[in-house]
């Protein structure tokens, strides 16, 4: 009998676990949910970010720049080693194709994902699969017991990455 | 650590603003009613203040899927209106106005576009009692539209906010056509310092 769990990560927030449990963040639209998993010790962490920069000192795992080193940081005292750490991401979709004025916020999508690539690049972690962009909402679920990452939607067939 | 003007709004501020949706609704309601040529009741708005990873799960499924009706509004108060009608809801909406069987999966582009037209109606309608009650000349942008997992078009729609604060203002409010309940939840997202520039213009001190 497994008695895994199942640990929710929701937005603007991160989630730790090791096998067998698994994490889950539900709703990825333009936000972008990152797992960070370390294979020899099956130790695995996912943040559900927002935006891709903290500007004004706000909530930590918001922000691609700041909620990538808090996993780092959170994995390593649940004994995983920051060299073995693998990536993989979601996330990123355009859900509303708004042409007028006003913004930035449009792309964020893309931004995110941009960032987020960016940052696992300075923090020398490869990216091992990603599902990111096209404009529809996504769910990730995290196998801690092997690594593998499942994202559903509505719109498209699940897939493995 | 950022000034967070979600976290000073007292009971008296919030109480504006609520009396802002009170009014707000009132008029889309009516001009709702007339649109559909039939009774519709809105319930006194609710006004909260949410942590913003709760954002989500407020209209209940954060899976479930939903239309998203997405406005910019543009003037001095920059902010959103979002506009969210369950799977039920829309189907009696659409074929309350379409006189027709409506099936959400299999919705077509002549479907959206009425949903967008009530998204129009009703936040015109709120815009108008904003600009009436604070002096500003607030408009909107056309509608936009998205049919996904409900927490995937409220995470997107709090984007603008969320940038400088980690609560988000929610005025929700249901409508009530005949005895078929439509429950609609409508959202005024103001974008960064709106909010203040709203509350000065109602004669709130911020300083």
């Amino acid at each position: 009998m497994s008695k895994e769990e199942v640990i929710k990560v929701r937005m603007a927030e991160y989630g730790v676990a090791k096998a067998p449990d698994q994490l889950i963040t539900i709703g990825l639209g333009s936000c972008v949910g990152i797992t960070l998993y370390d294979k020899n010790k099956k130790v695995g962490g996912m943040v559900h970010i927002m935006l891709p920069e903290n500007k004004k000192g706000l909530k930590p795992p918001k922000y691609a720049d700041t909620g990538i080193p808090l996993l780092i940081e959170e994995l390593e005292k649940l004994g995983a080693r920051r060299s073995r750490l693998k990536a993989k991401i979601a996330g990123g979709a355009k859900m509303f194709s708004i042409s007028s004025s006003n913004n930035s916020s449009l792309n964020v999508g893309e931004r995110n994902v941009i960032k987020v690539k960016e940052v696992l690049q300075e923090e020398n972690i490869s990216l091992l699969g990603e599902d990111t962009g096209k404009d529809y909402g996504r769910t990730m679920k995290f196998f801690t017991d092997s690594g593998r990452v499942r994202i559903t939607s509505h719109k498209a067939e699940d897939i493995d990455i | 650590m950022a000034q967070d003007i979600m976290e000073q709004l007292d009971d008296m501020k919030k109480d504006a603003l609520k009396e802002i949706g009170n009014i707000g609704a009132g008029n889309a309601a009516t001009a709702f009613a007339q649109f559909l040529e039939t009774k519709v009741d809105m319930t006194v708005p609710s006004v909260e203040i949410l942590p913003i990873s709760e954002v989500p799960e407020i209209t209940g499924n954060i899976e479930e899927p939903v239309v998203g009706v997405l406005l910019q509004v543009m003037g001095e108060a920059p902010a959103s209106i979002l506009f969210i009608l369950l799977e039920d809801s829309v189907e009696r909406l659409v074929g309350m106005m379409a006189d027709k069987e409506v099936d959400f999966s299999d919705l077509d582009d002549i479907d959206l576009s009425a949903l967008k037209e009530i998204g129009n109606i009703i936040s015109g309608s709120y815009l108008n009692a904003l600009n009436k009650l604070t002096n500003f000349n607030l408009i909107q942008s056309v509608p936009e539209c998205a049919v996904d997992m409900a927490g995937a078009i409220l995470s997107t729609s709090m984007i603008p906010l969320s940038k400088t604060s980690d609560h988000t203002l929610l005025i929700k409010t249901q409508f009530i056509e005949g005895s078929q309940a439509i429950e609609g939840f409508f959202f005024l997202i103001p974008h960064t310092g709106s909010l203040e520039k709203i509350l000065e213009a109602l004669g709130f001190d911020l300083e």
